[in-house]
């Protein structure tokens, strides 16, 4: 597989660890009112889509840089890849969830 | 035999080869199977449920039956198709499935036994009493039916693997993938052409074809010399590229030494992962043949492999030979052998009304309907109209239509679709991107046709990427109809053999029908049609023929079957690239390893590290004996240990302390410059993650450390944390775990020692405290790091040096110490101090321990939100009542055991009445008994009281009494002088 690294171009997935589903961005705010809810999904609850899957891979091998790459879970097409840096950052100005939006 | 006219072998190259401990001659350009077939030897083994004897099926990698083992000692290699092997000089072969010799194989018996063997027997016989089966039923089993051995050592072979990246991947260089990679590389495109044979031209090698009125081997030639200039090309040759993987990615194996007599010199295989933008499936066809009674028999095979042994290896298998035919493909092997000289006794066409195309007798309209022979065939039956009659003859090519390759074409999950002009299943539309079938392989088998296809699929290809590509002149080919009538089999009573390789038959088919066994899949798993080496690959379509007749639905409504990789077996050296053993993974070496290794240290792997564990001396017999010396040198001198290996990230920013903050749990922003501060990491989850140590270089400077082991996990969670938690903080990250060598220096000496190396600075208690941390300069100026911070509970310091200056400052702390008792010590003498000193490390934070049992509860700050903070409170994790204890024997001799669970004294023991177990033990000297840590059920409460270690595994069962977990120094005066 490829991933289309938006600083570094086409890299071999080989080179990136995977850990799960883009929503890990959106962390709850641990001191709110009822945060414990909000960390129980947080923690364990995950979609699992056939289709289009928005998912975080680090680039371990590499610049280090965590990635939202957003992929076809069944044919495993991969439609973009954004630095999730940018992801988080937008979000916190949006308030768009990071499992959702376009891919770039 | 004699070899026949021409051929593309070498006759001026003789070479020795021997089959089952017989010596045999053969040359160069053989396979293992021509050369069998010229020396008279039909019958190569025995099949796999029946043992019936079994010659060579076919001419290529879709063998069946020639199944071998070659060469011996560590270079057995089981399974090997005999037409593929390449003859080389003093190959030994040996014939496989067999108990005694080949020509009286005592498991013979089974095939009389076959009412018993049918399809779902194992599922059906075996099933009771249970406990056979694993041990009678099973191994009886296996003993019996099966392939190959396996030489039980070591592949003594080098591997390797390459990448590559193209804009065309051509897969197969016969008519279509030559016509293809020229096409490409003319047109300047990067192009790899790779093919399993060992010389290109594909099926144009087996033909009498012409292109251009001349031997299609004559433009194969001009075409070499063209591609030997075309730097833009690379030719692959020896190559299957097996399997299709996900964006353009193809696997391929080269045989780089497969076919030398000694392939130990260099690499045996190479495994390319290619990068393709495009490929071109140009991977030919098989032939399929036709089931009719007792049709298993050696010398029967498919016609296009007998053509192919006449024309390219100018071997036959007999003097007077029949074909079975259902298309014009069939005759053209009569007119081929004719002209090498063979006698054709006849051939038998299912077709009504068809006329011959040479001078050989033609049964029209006719079966053969049974063959007789029992080592080899000796006579087939021709039935015609209800007539039957017996004629002789030594072999029959058998022709029933050709099967495109389409398998890489399903790799993706895509569906072959069937044809009914072709009578085949060719490629569909929802095969892998990119990926182009042409040629055969795409059902466009027809020599012209073939040639046009690859040129105008290559330039297609190519034009996707926008690179244009002109078509090239190709040589004007003979025609080769192929007039094919659908028939699938010859109805009878007797077993007619569909999958030679898994004894599958007509009858099994019919039984798993009756069974209603119907979908294919059942099918398959039911007979075991189409598994193990070939993978059906001359059985499939016939068998879907078959069931589709018996079920009354057309071929495409019964189903297809799909293919994943490998194509042909590929070998797990090759798939494991040459990274076995010390090559598995890498080998880090920590800045002092060789001066360890010149001490005479033993070694153990920590993580990808190899870390001195103990430092043996001369006398010393028993490695406790160097342990417990290393730990009592710490607790009176001085001590010196590398520990490089624990992760150390830099971290710096004006929010680096509020980033801490969040990352432990508990607080690290009111941490003073200068000084150094235990620090906790959660999981979001709320359990105890790792620990180390975190140090104020300056207000916007720290550096911490991790556990060796975690070291890389936690700085990707590090920089998740800060790439996509918080990335407005102003913070950045480096691992410098390889840039400093860091050298603990632990002992009531070790300031003493100290002084002696660094520059100018104070190190009295008061200068720099217990946990202060300083950059400074040692030994004239080179800079440094100086922590004052103790794993061992001992007065101690870890320094840090650029990592090249490791070794170095390792020898002079050694010679300056000499006479304050400067001792190294290892990670076992390590793991006792911090053992004595109730420090957890991996065993106590294995994934399940939260941090109130670790004693360490009131770290977690309820004032701020950090990673797992919250989670660390829910139900379930706060009312876990076990805490970390320590454990010594009742009496001074007795043992402790890692991984015993702890009962209360004369409890019964059962999981409900478990207290907790045991995380580490050690012999400590300074105790002077055995001691260990674990969680115990309030633990805290409990101290004084025995309890039972029970380990049922080994039926141990000790007393112990439970004691702090600091067995050192509880108060912590020592670290503070």
């Amino acid at each position: 597989m490829l991933i289309p690294h938006p600083l570094l171009g086409p890299r071999d997935a080989q080179e990136f660890t995977y850990l799960g589903d883009a929503m890990m961005i959106d962390r709850p705010d641990g001191l709110a009112e009822g945060a414990e809810a909000a960390f129980c999904d947080y923690v364990f609850q995950r979609d699992n889509p056939a289709g289009l899957h928005r998912e975080l891979w680090f680039h371990e091998q590499g610049d280090r840089s965590w990635l939202v790459v957003t992929r076809n879970t069944v044919t495993h097409e991969i439609l973009g890849a954004e630095l999730a840096r940018d992801v988080a950052l937008a979000r916190r100005a949006t308030d768009t969830p990071a499992d959702q939006g376009d891919a770039q | 035999m004699t070899r026949l006219s021409g051929g593309l072998i070498d006759r001026d190259r003789k070479l020795s080869f021997t089959f089952d401990g017989q010596v045999y001659y053969g040359h160069a350009g053989d396979t293992l199977a021509s050369a069998l077939l010229a020396n008279d030897v039909r019958l190569v083994g025995r099949s796999f449920k029946y043992h019936r004897p079994r010659g060579i099926f076919s001419a290529g990698s879709e063998e069946p039956n020639a199944l071998v083992e070659l060469r011996s000692g560590a270079r057995q290699e089981p399974n090997t198709r005999a037409t593929v092997a390449e003859l080389f000089d003093g190959l030994e072969a040996r014939s496989q499935n067999r108990m005694g010799p080949l020509n009286r194989d005592l498991l013979a018996v089974n095939d009389l036994m076959s009412p018993f063997f049918a399809a779902g027997f194992y599922y059906k016989t075996f099933m009771w009493p249970r406990a056979f089966w694993e041990k009678l039923y099973e191994p009886a089993i296996r003993k019996a039916a099966g392939l190959g051995s396996l030489s039980m050592q070591a592949d003594p072979d080098h591997y390797d693997k390459g990448f590559l990246h193209c804009d065309l991947l051509v897969i197969g260089g016969g008519a279509a993938g030559l016509a293809a990679a020229l096409t490409a590389a003319r047109a300047g495109a990067q192009v790899v052409l790779a093919d399993e044979d060992s010389r290109l031209g594909g099926r144009l090698l087996a033909e009498t074809l012409q292109l251009d009125d001349a031997p299609a081997t004559e433009w194969i030639a001009a075409l070499e010399a063209e591609f030997a200039s075309l730097p833009n090309l690379r030719v692959m040759r020896r190559t299957t590229v097996f399997g299709v993987y996900d964006h353009g990615v193809y696997g391929a194996v080269e045989r780089v030494a497969d076919h030398l007599t000694t392939p130990g010199a260099g690499v045996r295989q190479t495994l390319w992962r290619i990068t393709a933008k495009r490929a071109v499936l140009a991977a030919g066809a098989t032939e399929r043949h036709i089931p009719f009674a007792n049709n298993d028999r050696p010398g029967i095979m498919l016609a296009g492999a007998l053509r192919a042994y006449a024309n390219r290896w100018a071997v036959c298998p007999a003097r007077r030979v029949a074909i079975f035919t259902n298309n014009d493909d069939g005759h053209r092997t009569a007119r081929d052998l004719i002209a090498k000289g063979v006698e054709v006794a006849g051939v038998i066409d299912s077709r009504k009304g068809v006329h011959p195309q040479g001078s050989y007798p033609l049964f029209d309209g006719a079966v053969v309907s049974d063959s007789r022979g029992r080592l080899g065939l000796t006579r087939i039956e021709i039935t015609r109209d209800g007539d039957s009659q017996w004629i002789d003859c030594g072999a029959l090519g058998v022709a029933g239509g050709w099967n495109p390759n389409v398998h890489l074409t399903a790799h993706h999950r895509g569906r072959p679709i069937w044809d009914p002009e072709a009578l085949a299943f060719v490629p569909g539309a929802d095969g892998p991107a990119g990926l182009i079938a042409a040629g055969a392989a795409a059902g466009r088998g027809e020599l012209a046709a073939a040639l046009a296809d690859g040129a105008t699929r290559a330039a297609q290809a190519l034009a996707d990427l926008g690179l244009a590509a002109r078509l090239p002149d190709l040589p004007r080919a003979e025609a080769s109809p192929a007039g094919q009538a659908a028939f699938w089999h010859v109805p009878g009573k007797k077993r007619a053999w569909v999958d030679m390789q898994n004894d599958v038959t007509v009858k099994d088919i019919v039984l798993a029908h009756k069974e209603n066994m119907r979908p294919v899949e059942h099918l398959k798993r039911w007979t075991t049609l189409g598994m193990a080496t070939d993978q059906g690959k001359t059985a499939n379509v016939s068998a879907l023929a078959v069931m589709a007749e018996l079920t009354g639905q057309s071929i495409p409504a019964t189903g297809t079957t799909i293919f994943r990789p490998p194509y042909t077996p590929v070998a797990l050296s090759v798939l494991g690239g040459g990274d076995t053993g010390r090559h598995f993974r890498p080998h880090r070496l920590t800045p002092t390893h060789h001066w360890a290794e010149a001490r005479g240290a033993v070694f153990t792997e920590v993580g990808q590290w190899m870390r001195a564990q103990y430092f043996p001396q001369a006398g010393e017999t028993h490695w406790r004996q160097s342990v417990d010396r290393e730990v009592l040198a710490v607790r009176v001198g001085v001590g010196l240990c590398d520990v490089t290996t624990l992760g150390k990230v830099d971290v710096q920013g004006a929010d680096a302390a509020a980033f801490l903050d969040r990352l432990y749990a508990n607080t690290i922003s009111t941490l003073k410059v200068g000084r150094v501060r235990y620090g906790l990491m959660l999981r979001e989850d709320g359990f105890a993650y790792d620990d180390g140590t975190v140090a104020r270089m300056a207000e916007d400077h720290f550096v911490v450390t991790t556990t060796t082991a975690n070291a890389g996990l936690v700085y990707r969670q590090m920089e998740f944390a800060r790439q996509c938690l918080w990335p407005d903080l102003d913070v950045q990250l480096i691992s410098t775990t390889d840039a400093w060598a860091q050298i603990a220096v632990a002992g009531p000496q070790s300031r003493a020692l100290l002084e002696r190396v660094v520059d100018t600075a104070d190190l009295s208690n008061a200068g720099f405290p217990f946990m202060a941390c300083a950059e400074l300069s040692i030994c004239n100026g080179l800079r440094a790091r100086l922590f004052r911070i103790s794993f061992s509970g001992e007065l101690a310091y870890e320094v840090a040096v650029p990592a090249r200056y490791g070794h170095a400052l390792m020898q002079r702390l050694m010679e300056l110490g000499e006479d304050l008792g400067a001792t190294p010590y290892g990670t076992e003498a390590l793991g006792v101090l911090r053992i004595e000193k109730g420090h957890a490390a991996g065993n106590e934070l294995n994934g399940h321990s939260t941090a109130a049992m670790l004693g360490l509860g009131r770290m977690v700050s309820a004032k701020k939100d950090a990673i797992g903070a919250l989670m660390s409170r829910r139900e379930g994790l706060a009312a876990d009542r076990r805490r970390l204890v320590g454990l010594v024997p009742e009496t001074r001799s007795g043992k402790v055991t890692a991984g015993a669970h702890l009962f209360t004294d004369g409890a019964e023991q059962t999981m409900e009445t478990d207290q907790g177990w045991i995380t580490s033990a050690a012999y400590s000297p300074h105790v002077g008994s055995m001691i260990g840590l674990g969680f115990l059920e309030n633990g805290d409460a409990r101290e004084g009281e025995i309890l039972i270690a029970a380990n049922p595994l080994e039926g141990e069962s000790q007393r112990l009494r439970v004691v702090s977990p600091h067995f050192v120094d509880p108060e912590g005066g020592r670290l503070r002088v």
